[in-house]
């Protein structure tokens, strides 16, 4: 367990848990850090462009790495110019790819986004793209130079989990690159589900920032997410899926 | 004609009173308010038809309790859901939809409100809309800001610590023509991060080159979708033409802006009614727009200059709260804005369930912003208000009345790109 690191374009974390930070007050950002033990946080480029003295920025400590990320994005030529900006902002070269076309259920464009990763990662990015989960869209994120591929477990916001679980495992078994869990997740029980899975790594924010007490359920993640990798690299036992298993084995009449 | 409305001036002319009674009296002196006027863009939409139908068929007293629980029940809100949470039988269970939408309210926008403050630059109208404080026979102060003008309002607004402006005019296209409105969207993208417009409707190309000039969202207010009662407020000028102003949206977001809102002026018509139609206009703009961000208004009829009368007749606030919590739960995406027509104390109880936008240092008249926010006197003419607001909070103190109930106040969230 002590040399197992999420990887991501070279860089090493010991944590699997991404925080958001743009649906809470600003003040808790330090303490939902320190409860989720994150190392990664994502802001919205467009969140951290204020004059306001309270920016975004400001509150984040500086040994967690930023990932900002492109939400406003309509197509792969905006998503490059907000990456650009938070390359110029002092963001660091670490992006999160969103390009959303449907203001409704905020969606990924999963077209534009490999069109945008591709330019992002030659521009010496380390690109990890929101996307749909759909096995040839990330087979061509792994080509255009994707650093992780960030599938979504149900919509933005809906705190559904994994409706999208059995196409996540088919990235998880296809594709070398970490797959991270990206929007829906509600409950710590749904991270837990997701690791256990072979997920790398877990991306929350409304989830806590909902949750009455955010702190307290920053570490209840953070303790699922854990829980659930300790499981995955253990390797799960077997799951009966109907009765019982028969006591005398079937092909007890091969003779040698 | 019934109405808390009608002021006649002892400044007009004979003449001018005699044109305004017969206005105000014989319909038929009035012209065609579904004909579209010269040089007014068609465009080819559904959008319309697809709203009014179901307004016209609207029978908000066929709902019973039994509706409200079930639109309660609901996932996802259909539009007989809405329907319901918009009658008479929804009011009982105002507190469990208050609930509701505060937990819709969360999944997308968590605890954050955003603030902007509207600038009007000129108060010049050409219209007569009985209900206005700018309406062309009111005896008000008339003013418009030249550029310079514009700019000092801009930078006392900024220093305040503003990041996001609505820019409001009257409506009036040979005083505050396109190109000026243009420029100033052009100044404002100097001391502002996000520039909202909220003028007459205009043309595709228009707003395409508003758009241009630095504007990204188009607030048009419908003011009510009864057709037949919009006849009888809107007398005279470009703005009695409906359905040129329903499309306005459209062509808004046809023109490349990023988002649009809308809203009825409740308290002119039948509110339900009204704000049925407002919640689908944006649905089904939005569904034919899926990019589009959309936002809603729920701005009730307020006093005047010279008519001190004027009230909301029947949507108290409960009504109000109730429509706001409707709009939300059918559309939990749309941003929803409160503006300082309404009282603190209810601003600060909406922005705990469903409103995530709030006016904050307003002034609904020309040129004043300085003595408003310093109190201090300035020389130079002043342009009266449109309307009388209720919460005269600067931004400091709704930045802080926000943070102090638990939210997060927003600045800006936005990009121009």
């Amino acid at each position: 367990m002590d040399n197992d690191k999420l990887v991501i374009g070279g860089h090493e974390f010991d944590s699997r848990f991404i925080l958001g930070s743009g649906k809470y007050s600003l003040s808790l950002i330090e303490a939902a850090i320190k409860y989720a033990g994150a190392q990664i946080i994502t802001l919205a480029v467009r969140r951290a462009n204020t004059k306001d003295e309270e920016n975004i920025l400001d509150f984040i400590p500086e040994n967690v790495t930023l990932l900002p990320n492109t939400s406003g994005a309509r197509n792969a030529k905006e998503a490059v110019r907000i990456a650009r900006l938070a390359r110029e902002l002092g963001c660091g070269n670490f992006v999160k790819v969103e390009i959303m076309r449907d203001s409704k259920y905020l969606l990924p464009d999963n077209t534009e986004t490999i069109k945008a990763t591709e330019i992002l990662a030659n521009e010496g990015f380390v690109v990890m793209p929101y996307m749909y989960p759909d096995l040839n869209v990330a087979r061509d994120l792994v080509n255009a130079g994707a650093a992780t591929i960030m599938p979504l477990a149900s919509p933005i916001g809906s705190n559904k989990g994994l409706a999208t679980k059995e196409f996540i495992q088919i990235l998880i078994d296809e594709i070398d690159l970490p797959i991270i869990v990206d929007a829906g997740i509600g409950k710590p029980s749904q991270a837990c589900e997701a690791m256990e899975m072979g997920a790398a790594a877990i991306m929350a924010n409304t989830a806590l920032a909902t949750a009455g007490d955010l702190p307290l359920m920053a570490d209840a993640f953070k303790h699922a997410i854990e829980a659930g990798r300790k499981a995955y690299l253990s390797g799960l036992g077997r799951v009966l899926t109907r009765g019982a298993s028969a006591s005398d084995p079937l092909t007890g009449f091969l003779r040698n | 004609m019934e109405n808390q409305f009608l002021i006649d001036s002892d400044k007009l002319s004979p003449a001018a009173l005699e044109k305004k009674h017969r206005l105000e009296n014989d319909r038929s002196y009035r012209t065609n308010h579904m004909e579209y006027m010269e040089g007014m863009e068609i465009i080819n939409s559904d959008v319309c038809e697809n709203v009014m139908t179901q307004v016209k068929s609207f029978d908000y007293g066929k709902y019973s309790a039994k509706d409200v629980k079930a639109a309660l029940e609901h996932e996802s809100c259909t539009i007989e859901d809405f329907k319901a949470l918009l009658s008479p039988a929804a009011e009982p269970f105002l507190e469990q939809i208050a609930q509701k939408a505060r937990l819709e309210t969360g999944k997308h926008f968590g605890n954050t409100v955003y603030l902007f403050t509207p600038l009007y630059i000129a108060n010049y109208c050409e219209n007569y809309c009985v209900y206005c404080g700018f309406n062309c026979y009111n005896k008000i102060n008339r003013m418009k800001l030249n550029y310079e003008q514009i700019e000092h309002e801009m930078k006392v607004i900024a220093e305040s610590g503003m990041e996001e402006i609505l820019i409001l005019t009257g409506e009036s296209r040979s005083m505050s023509s396109v190109e000026y409105i243009g420029e100033a969207c052009k100044l404002a993208r100097k001391y502002f991060r996000m520039v909202g417009l909220e003028i007459y409707p205009v043309n595709t190309d228009e707003y395409r080159y508003l758009h241009e000039c630095g504007a990204d969202y188009v607030t048009v207010f419908q003011e009510t979708y009864d057709t037949d009662k919009y006849e009888t407020l809107h007398l005279a000028g470009h703005k009695r033409v409906w359905p040129y102003r329903f499309d306005a949206q459209e062509r808004a977001l046809m023109g490349g802006m990023r988002g649009v809102a809308f809203s009825a002026l409740l308290g002119l018509s039948d509110f339900r009614k009204d704000a049925l139609a407002t919640g689908l206009h944006a649905y089904f703009l939005q569904r034919k727009y899926p990019h589009a961000e959309i936002s809603l208004s729920c701005p009730r009829l307020r006093p005047i200059i010279n008519n001190d009368k004027i009230s909301p007749l029947d949507v108290h606030e409960t009504q109000l709260c109730q429509i706001i919590c409707a709009y939300r739960i059918f559309m939990p995406f749309a941003g929803i804005t409160v503006s300082s027509r309404e009282s603190a104390q209810f601003r600060n109880g909406i922005v705990k369930i469903a409103a995530t936008k709030v006016s904050a240092g307003v002034s609904t008249g020309i040129g004043d912003h300085e003595t408003k926010y310093s109190g201090k006197q300035k020389n130079s003419l002043q342009g009266d208000e449109q309307f009388e607001i209720d919460d005269s909070r600067s931004l400091n103190k709704m930045y802080s009345d926000i943070s102090g109930e638990g939210l997060q106040p927003v600045l800006n969230d936005y990009l121009y790109v």
